[in-house]
């Protein structure tokens, strides 16, 4: 027992560790950009205005600091969270650490449903809405196709995830040809690359509790998915109700997944290659896995906006680097575990 | 009775093969019963009905007395552990954490083992002789050791059965012996058990009950002396063994003839 709670402890205090990164990238972050903010400057404005003290700081550091930097950080903040924390929970609900969030089809779906409503000439809400709808939508199939065939196996899962996904990327190469090429394809493209430019704080306070609820609803069950990635029948003979929690997790997850592509449209990468990283630092256990891969899914999001931001002076989509930075990273990860991945 | 089955009716597509045919077993505490059959017959069939892994197409299951079509999942894990054949999971979780898992059927949808779990966890290694391993992933273990922690697995639940899905299998003499004399220490401790194997010697030392499946999907249920018998065998296997009395390990032991 003493071995246990000591392990405990690392792991909390490896959480710490991460959570003073974050701290430390935030405020990087803050200073970050064309306007020139000094780390103390930014400090300043953040609790000036938290606390509604005020302070000496002239109204133009105000307005960039909470009218533009802060809105962007936390939205990748929570972005990366979500699809971290997701990508945790698929790999364990589908015992499969080779999956991911855009395996199921759901970044796609969502991002179809983001295109529709571009297509309709809709904006604000209902771009959100749609988006949603729409992962919400290639999820349910996903998960359909299976329970048609009468198959209750992993493999069929992953398998119509591939089937949907393909289905979903072939939908929107249709709605890009037919988009205005002046106009509506410029944004659809935007949105499939994934981006934090013109997030308000009013994006984030719309999806904000579609994002916590699942998010503890998720940790609260963690144990359980850790008997789930056992599999099946071995998950029920432990006495598992494993299609309650199954169903329960896979929609927290979509619903985490779905409300961070409204808000930035799809990313990849992380809810694939963040899991990884956290397990060989953690462990398998989800109880501990699921904050730290929160955490890590954050500080790698925060980073990789703030760069995209700062390198050029016309702004990059973010996916382009976190597949720059992801796709190889992965491959040395893969390397790493070749043995325990057969 | 523990363990309980009525007329159990089985197979897997409609108007297919039967797997399973009027079974009728039952089992007390402490008794042990030993699943004899040619390959392909249905004995892990037969095991996942009774853990109702598998729904039998008619007849009833009963544990403890109760209709398991009533229970829910969590009731018939706390009375009955299986223990699957090996394998190998997706995340290399510690052999502990894995014993863990056997706690289950005593912890909430939302809630997370705690300090009994540990102990009980704690003390079922040290009975098996596994706490050295405990903080070894359990992907990097042997296979010899990786039965025994699913064996520990089955115990922490304190079920009143624990099944077997061939436990012997894929395992050296030694290993062998070692899970036999577990499972012997269990019955002795009032565990009903049913294990599967193709080794009738197994079924000899284990002594009890044997039952034999054959391929149209009947049990044959009787003490073990009685029905282990060479031209019963015979049958079974399709080819010549002799139940010879060896004096120098006061048994019968089944041996194959020449090649």
């Amino acid at each position: 027992m003493a071995t246990n709670s000591k392990k405990n402890f690392y792991a909390v205090g490896f959480d710490l560790l991460l959570l003073a990164i974050l701290a430390g990238c935030i405020v990087m972050a803050l200073c970050s950009g064309k306007y020139p903010i000094t780390p103390k400057e930014s400090l300043d404005v953040l609790f000036g205005e938290l606390f509604h003290k005020g302070g000496s700081y002239s109204e133009m550091t105000k307005n960039v600091v909470m009218g533009l930097r802060i809105p962007r950080i936390t939205a990748s903040i929570l972005c990366g969270v979500m699809l971290a924390m997701s990508g945790v929970a698929y790999q364990s609900i589908f015992k499969n650490p080779l999956i991911s969030p855009d395996f199921l089809g759901v970044s796609n779906g969502a991002c179809i449903g983001a295109a529709i409503a571009i297509l309709m000439g809709l904006g604000g809400i209902y771009l959100s809405g749609f988006a949603f709808l729409g992962g919400i939508l290639a999820v349910s199939i996903t998960v359909l196709i299976p329970t048609i065939l009468k198959s209750e196996s992993n493999i069929m899962l992953v398998l119509s995830g591939v089937i949907v996904g393909g289905a979903m990327s072939s939908i929107l190469g249709f709605i890009k040809y037919v988009a205005d090429p002046e106009t509506e394809l410029a944004a659809i493209t935007y949105w499939t690359m994934g981006s934090f430019s013109y997030v308000t704080m009013s994006e984030i306070k719309s999806v904000i509790l579609t994002m916590v609820i699942p998010m503890i609803i998720l940790f609260g069950m963690s144990w359980w998915l850790d008997i789930l990635s056992m599999g099946e029948s071995e998950a029920k003979s432990l006495g598992a109700n494993i299609k309650l929690i199954r169903n329960v997790a896979i929609a927290c997850a979509t619903l985490m997944t779905a409300s961070s592509v409204c808000i930035s449209g799809t990313i990849g990468w992380i809810g694939l290659v963040i899991p990884h990283f956290a397990r060989m630092c953690v462990g398998p256990n989800n109880t501990k896995l699921i904050p730290t891969a929160g955490l890590m899914g954050g500080i790698f999001l925060l980073l990789v906006d703030t760069i995209t931001r700062t390198i050029s002076m016309a702004e990059m989509p973010v996916s382009i680097l976190t597949g720059l930075i992801g796709a190889p990273f992965y491959a040395v990860l893969l390397y790493r575990q070749r043995k325990t991945i057969s | 009775m523990i363990i309980e089955t009525e007329k159990l009716n089985f197979s897997y597509t409609k108007g297919g093969r039967q797997i399973l045919k009027d079974i009728n077993l039952s089992l007390g505490e402490g008794e042990v019963m030993s699943i004899l059959g040619p390959n392909g017959a249905g004995k892990s069939t037969l095991l996942n009905c009774i853990a109702t892994l598998l729904m039998p197409d008619s007849g009833i299951v009963r544990l403890c007395g109760k209709d398991t079509r009533e229970m829910k999942p969590k009731e018939v894990a706390s009375i009955l552990s299986y223990v699957p054949q090996n394998h190998v999971p997706a995340f290399s979780y510690t052999v502990f954490n894995f014993v863990l898992m056997g706690r289950a059927p005593k912890v909430g949808m939302f809630e997370r083992p705690k300090d009994e779990d540990f102990a009980i966890v704690e003390k079922t290694l040290e009975e098996i002789g596994l706490t050295e391993l405990k903080d070894k992933p359990y992907t990097e273990i042997s296979g010899g050791e990786r039965q025994q922690a699913t064996i520990a697995r089955a115990m922490v639940a304190q079920p009143k059965a624990i099944l077997f899905d061939e436990p012997t299998a894929h395992l050296d003499y030694g290993n062998q012996l070692k899970t036999l004399r577990i499972i012997k220490s269990l019955k002795e401790k009032g565990y009903a058990i049913i294990i599967t194997t193709h080794n009738p010697d197994h079924a000899i030392m284990l002594g009890g009950t044997t039952a034999i499946l054959d391929r149209e999907g009947r049990l044959t249920v009787g003490k073990s002396e009685e029905i282990i018998a060479e031209e019963r065998l015979r049958q079974v296997y399709g080819t010549e063994l002799s139940l010879i009395h060896m004096d120098e390990v006061d048994r019968d032991v089944c041996v194959p003839p020449n090649l």
